[in-house]
């Protein structure tokens, strides 16, 4: 029988994670298992600190999708924002694989971060950061095409990271793999409101293009030409809608009408009837929290004078305040 | 006469319950199976921990054996109390020290003599691993060390396996490779190195070193759930095979 060494026995017993050997890295737990990859939390020994280290699955690391781990990290590696996650450095393993470290993040997935807010204007500001890195993706010509509440990580102190730009496509770059007809695989979790959703459209080379629910009308017909920002745009529009339901009972009313309103034209069907552009939207969402009227709906008179209401709150009744004394000292003084 | 490396878990039922049965062929069986698993990691764990001569440890680890077998001592193994591993390990501790003080140590075998037991290959093992026993003192070292060679010796025992299974299958490129880089362990050697030397793509060795590792994981699997008392200790034990690497 064959001896085996110490490290054939380490091997073997790591054999279903990678071997760090040779690089700074430090291998520690599993943080997440995707389509394309998995994640691990690995310690930089030389900086000494905590990095998250994405890596293609042994079994599918053909040179196609090694590619697109490259192209991923170098996208990142563009997008400097406080709310895109940083990408640290990018290697070879042992085994051949291309790997890249990223920040590892410490804090909660959208969706889990939610349970604990249950303020609905909380939950608008959130959103809004989510908008402000999207937004400064497009400005530098980058389409996420992957928006859901599972991409998006909230720290410990709050800020807000949009994650896994996998599916990541630079507006002037033509790649034609993507330009193959895209099929699309039926999937149960197709609803935004369900947490468990999974990248399930697949191109004739059955590469990931986008998430059932979260995904523009364009993506699942596999409309690679028609895919914009606004495709973009209608993700936030699902993931507007995933933020502004509360499952919480106290908060069991419907979505205000304007809110309606904006996911309605953030996820309308043709792109052209949704926001031009993800600070339109934002903006949007902002005039509502500030109580102003929105472009996305037109009001009634009661609606307008309901919103100056709750505008003008205090004004309006420090100054009924002030007619009713000022009322009541006439008369009596009349009397 | 059965090999160490030979395969018990034909009937996918536990090597403890199987070594209870009243059919003396299943119990003879699993008794081989067991002796198979854990009669290196005991014979090298008593070398070290009670410093006894080649000859003498060769004498208490099978005289172990027979004791299992005679006094039926693995009737009275609780899963719910401890692994099988370390029940195994505190019964030798036990032997082992009543021999040693009785000096009275004398050949014994019975039954288990159906397994053919290289010590020599065994005293090479040790030799190669360089060991001092100075070096180990402490109780939770030697431990330390019994689980290690017990992982040792189910890892050779399913890299047998494996190979077997792969020349039935037609798969021996693929060994080939699982063995080059995950078993001899070159420093450095990398998917490409193993793709140039053997005239395949890089995608090609990751394939068939891919796969070779999913039957070792499932072969291994499936040893360590044949030497396990319950479910709990085979979810136990697969934990502490493959999940404590993640440190």
């Amino acid at each position: 029988m064959k001896f085996l060494s110490d490290r054939a026995l380490d091997r073997l017993r790591g054999s279903s994670v990678p071997d760090l050997s040779g690089t700074r890295y430090e291998l520690r737990e599993l943080v997440a298992r995707g389509g394309m990859g998995v994640v691990y939390a690995a310690e930089d020994a030389k900086l000494n600190r905590r990095v998250a280290l994405k890596i293609l699955d042994a079994a599918g690391a053909s040179e196609e999708l090694t590619a697109r781990l490259i192209r991923e990290a170098r996208i990142l590696a563009q997008l400097e924002h406080p709310g895109i996650v940083p990408v640290h450095d990018v290697g070879t393993l042992p085994d051949g694989r291309v790997f890249y470290t990223m920040k590892f993040v410490e804090g909660l997935r959208l969706d889990k971060y939610l349970e604990q807010i249950t303020s609905l204007p909380q939950r608008l500001r959130l959103f809004l950061r989510i908008c402000d890195a999207v937004a400064f993706a497009h400005a530098r010509g980058v389409l996420h095409r992957d928006l859901k509440p599972a991409n998006v990580m909230v720290g410990s102190f709050g800020e807000v990271l949009v994650m896994d730009w996998g599916l990541a496509k630079i507006l002037q770059e033509s790649n034609p793999a993507e330009s193959q007809e895209t099929v699309f695989l039926p999937s149960n979790s197709a609803s935004p409101g369900n947490k468990s959703t999974k990248s399930t459209v697949v191109t004739g080379h059955g590469t990931v293009l986008g998430t059932p629910g979260y995904m523009s009308p364009e993506q699942a017909r596999g409309q690679v030409e028609s895919i914009s920002e606004r495709s973009d745009i209608f993700s936030l529009g699902a993931l507007l809608k995933f933020v502004t339901a509360d499952d919480s009972p106290e908060k069991n009313q419907a979505l205000p009408r304007p809110l309606r309103a904006i996911c309605g034209k953030a996820m309308a069907e043709r792109p052209d009837g949704r926001y031009a552009n993800v600070n339109d939207l934002a903006a949007d969402v902002s005039r509502f929290l500030d109580g102003l009227p929105i472009s996305a709906y037109s009001e009634n008179i009661f609606e307008k004078l309901g919103r100056f209401y709750q505008r003008h709150q205090v004004a309006i009744l420090l100054i009924t305040a002030y007619l009713v004394m000022r009322f009541l000292v006439l008369y009596f003084f009349h009397r | 006469m059965t090999s160490p490396g030979e395969s018990f878990p034909l009937t996918r039922i536990s090597v403890v319950a199987a070594a209870r049965s009243q059919d003396a062929t299943e119990r003879s069986r699993a008794l081989d199976a067991l002796f198979a698993a854990y009669w290196k990691p005991i014979y090298k764990y008593l070398r070290l921990k009670y410093a006894q001569a080649p000859q003498d440890a060769q004498d208490i680890t099978q005289g172990f054996f027979a004791e299992l077998l005679e006094r039926e001592l693995l009737s009275r193994f609780d899963p719910a109390k401890s692994r099988l591993r370390t029940y195994l390990r505190v019964c030798a501790d036990s032997f082992a020290l009543n021999e040693i003080k009785a000096a009275s140590r004398k050949k014994r075998g019975g039954e288990i003599t159906h397994v053919a037991l290289d010590f020599s290959g065994a005293e090479d093992e040790l030799r190669a691993q360089t060991i001092d026993p100075a070096a180990i003192p402490s109780p939770e070292s030697l431990e330390e060390f019994f689980e290690k060679e017990w992982i040792r010796s189910l890892f050779s025992s399913t890299v047998e396996e494996l190979k077997s299974f792969c020349e039935t299958r037609g798969k021996q490129q693929a060994f080939a490779l699982f063995e080059s880089y995950d078993l001899d362990g070159e420093e450095n050697l990398s998917y490409s190195d193993l793709a140039v030397r053997n005239g395949l793509s890089v995608t090609d060795v990751n394939n068939h070193i891919a796969w070779a590792r999913r039957e070792f994981r499932r072969i291994a699997m499936d040893r360590l759930h044949a030497l396990c008392g319950s479910e709990e200790e085979f979810s136990r034990e697969a934990k502490t095979l493959f999940g404590e690497s993640l440190k």
